[in-house]
């Protein structure tokens, strides 16, 4: 059995949702009628892949072979030294193919997609990771990919647009709305709804209509499964705090579901705290939204008086979503987890002190998780120990860091 | 006995088919919205559908985007779509809501059903809500007396046909093709073979909508649906101003009468 071999045989473990996708109140299919019988038919054919060993062996060698897993927990002590001399360890999702956790999901919905019969994949970007990751899969298994992105985004991670452009992908950039993640998640699902018999609409996170979030979170479950096996051999122990940063939530669904069922070990989530959450400029959706219904599922919100969602704001393009993964929601209000937020300044200031400390440039979603670290660790006391999702690398940040610290001039 | 089961009887007793129109409310603002459904109903529609203006609505084509992104920069309150229901209701026309579903979900199911009750609206059409995550709305409505018309597509399998029906009342909403709202050349063959499918499993009126822009069109849906739904093309009428979207309500009031019975649907 390979390292990644047990993430398809957890199914029907107690943390899913009811067979209408509903965790607690939260998740559910807020949906068109005409995606239903896509979503049956995704639903279905996931169900039967699990129970298939060939579906399982092939995900498992693809991650292995071509994704890089099982990915490093590496030590990280000069940085701990700045956390009050608390151990901490990182989970090092940076080191997979492509560049972040997004791998891992987007190899079991393209597997998923040959499987359907389809030939055509859409899927939504903030950053880019996700989109870079699912034009990648694409490439691999012959896929015709097309990817929207927000304007806004194009324009601030250009190069993963040449990226996706390299590895065969169209790129729409889509300029309605606030021209970021939540406008291009409307611009795919309107494809997907006219295309539907065709197209597999792969989303990148663990939110939006069932199965999504189970389904992802499922794919992504290796991180946490790794990371468990590989804090037990390095420090012979659980640890105190798992951290995570968390925008739709899918690196943080996934490295939490490694530690849920041990109750010592707190799971601990960080929004976008933006400008500081009295600026109203933040994407901190589960420490200051309020339950609602967007893209399909029922959840944690950034919504105004009369319903209309908040436009989310965060230095990082992979977190400024104004909504969440419903799990999320329910690890919220039954107190399994906790959410709190760290702003841009935090989170920059992780960001480089991880470069300087660890020669590690990590991206700036995760450098949330990173600065959140840091608090936790002053916290705990020079005994805690710390387990952090690096859920992905910087090098497609450079050009906001360089702004940021002044390496080049602001145009 | 509904108003919009009283409604549909007077239509077939007419023999033909309905015409319902849609326009957001607040578009382009709250009082212009009042004028343009107002000549809506004096062009000749039976209903109409007052659209919620939604920061997200992925169901809907640019023109309908743009109109509620206009509406909403104007500074459109949720609240003011009663004002505009009753606007309708006191000049004597039939008016349904169409709405996302988190605008009502936060104002608070009860409370939109009573407020919409109180300006004489009819019920909601609902394009993100299935019945199977409705069983709020279900009771509420019976509570208030308000209709739900939900939607089958063309992807629907018999059995979410069965079940959406059978959560359905007032009239069913049949989308004419995948895809988002917006005038279309034809309607499609599919939208046909939709209602003769829908037919099978209910006697509610089955109303056929997304992509109907012209008398033609409206001639002929209503040879096969008992209501045609027109929206985008009274948006883009909208911009012109009452006197077109009164123009484009007398075009489809006639084209809804001229129904043949033998009408062939477009390829």
């Amino acid at each position: 059995m390979s390292e990644a071999s047990t993430v398809t045989e957890q199914r029907r473990n107690p943390h899913d949702p009811d067979e209408r996708g509903h965790f607690g109140p939260y998740g559910g299919r807020f949906m068109p009628e005409a995606l239903i019988g896509a979503l049956d038919e995704l639903a279905a054919e996931y169900d039967k892949a699990q129970r298939d060993p060939a579906f399982t062996e092939e995900f498992d060698t693809l991650l292995r072979e071509y994704a890089n897993r099982p990915s490093l927990l590496t030590e990280a002590p000069r940085f701990a030294e700045h956390a009050g001399g608390v151990r901490i360890f990182l989970k090092r999702e940076d080191l997979n193919h492509t560049g972040s956790h997004k791998i891992n999901n987007v190899l079991g919905q393209a597997l998923l997609t040959k499987r359907m019969g389809k030939k055509r994949v859409i899927a939504e970007t903030g950053a880019g990771q996700h989109g870079v990751a699912t034009a990648t899969a694409c490439a691999l298994m012959g896929l015709d990919c097309t990817v929207y992105m927000g304007q806004v985004d194009t324009e601030r991670q250009a190069l993963n647009v040449a990226r996706m452009n390299l590895l065969g992908a169209t790129v729409i950039p889509v300029a309605t709305g606030s021209r970021t993640l939540k406008d291009a998640i409307n611009e795919a699902l309107r494809d997907w709804v006219t295309n539907v018999d065709t197209t597999h609409y792969l989303l990148g996170t663990a939110a939006g209509a069932h199965p999504f979030p189970m389904m992802v979170r499922n794919f992504h479950t290796v991180i946490g499964e790794e990371a468990r096996r590989q804090i037990l051999e390095k420090a012979g122990r659980l640890p105190d705090a798992v951290a995570a940063c968390v925008g739709g939530g899918s690196n943080a669904i996934g490295i939490f579901h490694g530690f849920i069922d041990d109750p010592d070990v707190r799971l601990v989530g960080f929004e976008p705290g933006g400008h500081g959450i009295e600026s109203g400029e933040h994407g901190a959706t589960l420490s200051h939204g309020t339950p609602g219904v967007l893209h399909g599922a029922r959840s944690y919100l950034l919504q105004d008086d009369d319903g209309q969602t908040i436009e989310a704001y965060s230095i990082s393009a992979g977190l400024d979503y104004p909504g969440v993964g419903p799990e999320h929601a329910w690890l919220k209000d039954t107190g399994r987890a906790e959410y709190r937020s760290v702003t841009d300044d935090e989170a920059m200031d992780a960001f480089q002190l991880l470069s300087r400390t660890e020669g590690i440039i990590p991206a700036i979603e995760s450098a949330h998780a990173l600065a959140g670290a840091l608090v936790l660790g002053r916290e705990l006391g020079p005994d805690g120990l710390i387990v952090v999702s690096l859920s992905g690398r910087g090098d497609k940040d450079m050009d906001t860091a360089a702004k940021h610290f002044g390496y080049v001039e602001d145009s | 006995m509904s108003a919009l089961n009283t409604l549909f009887e007077r239509v077939k007793a007419e023999d033909r088919a309905a015409l319902i129109g849609y326009l957001p409310a607040g578009y382009p603002a709250v009082a212009e919205s009042k004028d343009l459904l107002t000549a809506m109903l004096d062009g000749g529609c039976d209903l109409v559908e007052v659209g919620v203006p939604y920061s997200d609505p992925v169901m809907d084509g640019p023109t309908i985007q743009a109109a509620a992104g206009t509406a909403l920069r104007n500074g459109f309150r949720l609240r003011e779509t009663f004002d505009v229901v009753k606007a309708v209701t006191d000049h004597g026309g039939h008016a349904v809501v169409m709405t996302y579903w988190n605008p009502v979900h936060h104002y608070g199911v009860d409370a939109f059903a009573r407020d919409l009750a109180a300006a004489g609206g009819h019920g909601l059409i609902t394009p993100d809500l299935v019945p199977d995550e409705a069983e709020d709305w279900l009771d509420v409505s019976e509570g208030h007396g308000l209709d739900r018309i939900f939607l089958v597509a063309p992807s629907s399998s018999e059995e979410r046909i069965v079940r959406t029906v059978k959560a359905s009342s007032g009239f069913v909403y049949a989308t004419a093709v995948m895809g988002v709202t917006g005038a279309r050349e034809s309607v499609g063959a599919g939208a046909a073979e939709l209602v003769r499918r829908t037919r099978a499993h209910t006697d509610l009126p089955i109303g056929v909508g997304l992509g109907v822009r012209s008398g033609d069109h409206a001639a002929e849906v209503a040879s096969f649906a008992d209501a045609v739904i027109v929206g985008s093309a009274f948006v883009t009428a909208a911009q012109e101003g009452t006197g077109a979207v009164r123009a484009l309500a007398e075009e489809l009031a006639g084209g809804v009468r001229r129904k043949s019975g033998h009408a062939t649907v477009a390829p």
